[in-house]
């Protein structure tokens, strides 16, 4: 589908927040100068285009319960699908990225704990004879990313 | 932030979006036997303790043109860390940053940030920037592009704890 201006504009505005009460489209819509029906029509049409990928609350995965974690490995070429079988047959591999380094594959653990984060690291070391290093968050910075549509 | 059995059930049913009709708070608290006025309170203390990031849309960066992406890493001065990963993260154009430790010596950054552009050349150009923010307190960065997803699952509430 092609975006018109309108579809543009509540893409921006609706980035920035969406109201938690009774009628949320009706007071979204009259901040945009729009009708209820037209944003819902409207956002009804980019969802189902996959223009919008998720409308709603965006939850803090750490605040649900678990622990989380960016690993990295330097995975000879030679390896590389053979460590990936592996590390991707295990459940807690949430995301993993081929990355250009050195460290070349990167992906995320989930555990329930912090210390099974430490105790799937140790044991991916033993199955692949690599090291996986850890790289826990320290700190978040809050985030301003936009996407201009 | 604790989240009670009530708060997970609001997780699970809203995680993958919200219905899209007039009362959609409405359309989810019939569905979880509450009332639409405690499933709003629930969810806006949620959002105070940040267990709710935001409520908003999520737009599909691909289909807006923003397909290039690097992770972008920084040896920034400890003593700086603080206010320099605060500036980086608000720009506009960095989706995720954080401070992680380094692992010396065969890592030595410690501040992460995704950056997003049109092309490989928007995000180098937008990589610069950043050096140019972080100036003498940083001591090297890198680039990493993404070849190859090679697994993605969501990092979703487990439905046995819901």
């Amino acid at each position: 589908m092609t975006l018109d201006a309108t579809d543009r504009t509540i893409l921006n505005h609706l980035q920035d927040g969406f109201p938690v009460s009774p009628d949320p489209f009706a007071e979204a819509a009259k901040e945009m100068g729009l009708t209820e029906d037209d944003l819902l029509a409207r956002l009804t049409r980019m969802k189902e285009a996959r223009i919008i990928t998720r409308f709603g609350p965006f939850f803090d995965a750490e605040a649900m319960g678990g622990a989380f974690c960016l690993c990295a490995m330097a995975v000879p070429d030679a390896e590389f699908e053979q460590v990936l079988t592996k590390v991707n047959a295990r459940p807690e591999v949430a995301h993993n990225y081929e990355r250009t380094h050195r460290l070349n594959m990167w992906f995320v653990l989930a555990t329930e704990t912090t210390q099974e984060i430490e105790a799937v690291a140790r044991s991916l070391e033993r199955e692949t004879g690599l090291r996986v290093l850890c790289f826990p968050k320290l700190r978040e910075f809050f985030i301003g990313f936009r996407v201009a549509a | 932030m604790t989240i009670d059995a009530t708060d997970r059930r609001i997780i699970a049913a809203t995680q993958s979006g919200l219905p899209l009709v007039p009362q959609p708070y409405r359309a989810v608290a019939l569905e979880l036997g509450l009332t639409e006025a405690d499933l709003c309170a629930r969810l806006r203390a949620m959002q105070e303790r940040g267990v709710v990031r935001r409520v908003a849309v999520a737009p599909n960066h691909y289909a807006l043109g923003m397909v290039a992406n690097g992770m972008s890493v920084w040896d920034v001065e400890d003593a700086a860390v603080a206010d320099l990963g605060a500036k980086v993260g608000a720009l506009d154009y960095v989706s995720h940053c954080y401070e992680r430790p380094r692992a010396l010596p065969d890592w030595p950054y410690n501040l992460f940030a995704m950056v997003h552009g049109q092309s490989r050349h928007e995000v180098e150009e937008k990589r610069a920037r950043i050096a140019a923010l972080l100036g003498v307190a940083c001591r090297g960065n890198d680039i990493l592009y993404s070849t190859r997803i090679l697994k993605k699952t969501g990092l979703r509430l487990r439905q046995k704890e819901a």
